[in-house]
């Protein structure tokens, strides 16, 4: 059973966001890369793009199937993790840690309260599997 | 998902219980891997993989006609089958499109044994029936089997561990009945990788001890259980056609590249004559592989575009974990269908490049 850092929040599309001084680093969960299987190719806004909370920000492809990642905040990109590019099986390794996707500085009021907590989306995952 | 109404396996527990992550797959719940959809494959190609496929319909046709309505119905050649041989053959409307695409194993001469794609069993089933006006019965089976495929170089020698029959005696396209774990078992030298192998077909009951003994069998092989992704990205390198995808009601063998399941010097067979006329006309689209050039996937359903101009569609593809290039099967109007050919997937919108090329991509060292 995999384990969701407390510290961050959680959409049900599967992305997670970690709020911190106002930046967002924003990734998808365990349950998206064990769900993609195999990760192929994943693409990312560049810096300066203003992604509204629910638009797309990229997509992520695996051997299987091709999905498309969802903001789960309002707010400006600031930085890409550009390793993705050349590494996405990073993103089946580590979509916790070093395979974050974006930084995001939010714009959005109070956004992230309406996200899921740890155990609220253990508990949909849960469900939902 | 509600799963309470998709059919089973025998090894549904078995799945689970491996960690397989499970998808309704044609209405039935199979598992779409285990490890890893590229650490089964490469374990195919490499060592050896097994693979759960009793979702598999077979159907049986006895009786003292029993061939004359194997040879009415489909497009290959089955009065020329040995008693113990098997072949890749069509079942076909007559339009010419297909019904579904089969594998005819003869046991004896009033006794062949179909083995049918799973979720084109019913009406494959009423097809057959349809044309059945000799002396011969069309006895829908599927219960009575759970089928299990041993796939790769280290198959036989997985595999010979559990049974008594000489299987390296076994030519390729050919099956014997013998037992498995001591359980009678129907032994055939078949699969849907473009690797050596076995497919078993056993009795339901057994199913699950008898996949654990190979497992056991197989572990100083570093034997995989293998999910229906890696048998797609395994099918697909050898260019084998997945029905719905490279054939379907629409499309006719001589459009998929078939040709050589057709024996038309056989005489009259359901759809022969649209074929017939197909062949004296030419057909217009054709289906080919295709590499990938630029960044991106060709999915199936994706528009191939010429020029800019829409040219045809993609009905498999995949990276291709034994090539490390992403591949794909398309349909293009036959004066195109040539390798080198330049043409675009339109992924997502946007066109990228690619190229036809000579398939299979993958074809096994001899």
């Amino acid at each position: 059973m995999s384990t969701y850092p407390e510290n961050f929040r959680y959409t049900k599309e599967h992305e997670w966001a970690h709020l911190e001084g106002g930046v967002a680093t924003i990734g998808i969960t365990d349950h998206a890369q064990a769900e993609l299987g195999d990760i192929v190719y994943v693409d990312l806004p560049k810096v300066g793009t203003k992604l509204e909370k629910g638009h797309s920000i990229g997509s992520v492809e695996s051997v299987k199937a091709v999905s498309d990642i969802y903001s789960p905040l309002t707010g400006e990109v600031i930085e890409v993790n550009e390793g993705l590019a050349s590494t996405p099986e990073q993103l089946n390794h580590d979509p916790h840690g070093a395979a974050w996707l974006v930084k995001l500085r939010v714009t959005g009021d109070d956004e992230i309260k309406k996200l899921m907590s740890a155990s609220e989306y253990q508990e949909y995952v849960g469900a939902e599997g | 998902m509600d799963t309470s109404i998709l059919r089973r396996t025998p090894l549904n527990d078995v799945h689970r219980a491996l960690g397989a992550r499970m998808v309704d797959f044609g209405g039935w719940d199979m598992p779409v891997q285990y490890s890893g959809v590229v650490d089964e494959h490469h374990a195919v190609r490499k060592s050896v993989g097994l693979f759960d496929v009793s979702h598999m319909g077979e159907i049986e046709i006895v009786g003292p006609e029993a061939g004359a309505l194997v040879d009415r119905i489909t497009t290959n050649w089955a009065a020329k089958l040995k008693i113990g041989q098997a072949h890749y053959s069509g079942l076909l409307y007559e339009h010419g499109g297909f019904v579904d695409d089969i594998l005819v194993h003869k046991v004896a001469d009033d006794f062949f044994f179909i083995c049918v794609n799973a979720s084109n069993q019913d009406k494959d089933y009423a097809h057959m029936r349809a044309f059945n006006r000799f002396d011969a019965k069309v006895n829908f089976v599927s219960d009575a089997y759970a089928q299990l495929a041993i796939q790769g170089p280290n198959g036989l020698a997985t595999l010979q561990k559990l049974t008594p029959v000489e299987l390296s005696a076994i030519k390729y396209y050919w099956f014997t009945e013998g037992s498995v774990c001591g359980t009678k078992a129907r032994i055939a030298r078949t699969g849907y990788t473009g690797e050596g192998g076995f497919e078993i077909y056993i009795p339901p009951a057994d199913a699950a001890w008898i996949w654990s003994e190979i497992l056991e069998a197989g572990r100083e092989f570093g034997i995989k259980p293998c999910g229906l992704g890696a048998r797609n990205t395994l099918r697909l390198e050898s260019k084998m056609a997945l029905y719905g995808h490279e054939i379907h009601a629409s499309i006719t063998p001589l459009e998929a590249d078939l040709n050589w399941i057709v024996k038309f010097d056989k005489g009259d067979f359901v759809g022969s004559t649209a074929l017939r006329q197909q062949k004296e006309t030419g057909i217009k689209r054709k289906l080919v592989g295709f590499e990938m050039l630029g960044r991106g996937i060709g999915r199936d359903g994706y528009e191939v575009q010429i020029e800019g101009t829409p040219a045809g569609w993609v009905t498999s593809g995949s990276p291709s974990p034994t090539l490390n290039k992403n591949i794909g099967l398309c349909y293009l109007p036959v004066e195109k269908a040539v390798a080198g050919q330049p043409i675009q997937v339109m992924v997502r919108n946007q066109p990228v490049d690619a190229k036809v090329v000579d398939t299979p991509f993958y074809k096994r060292p001899k």
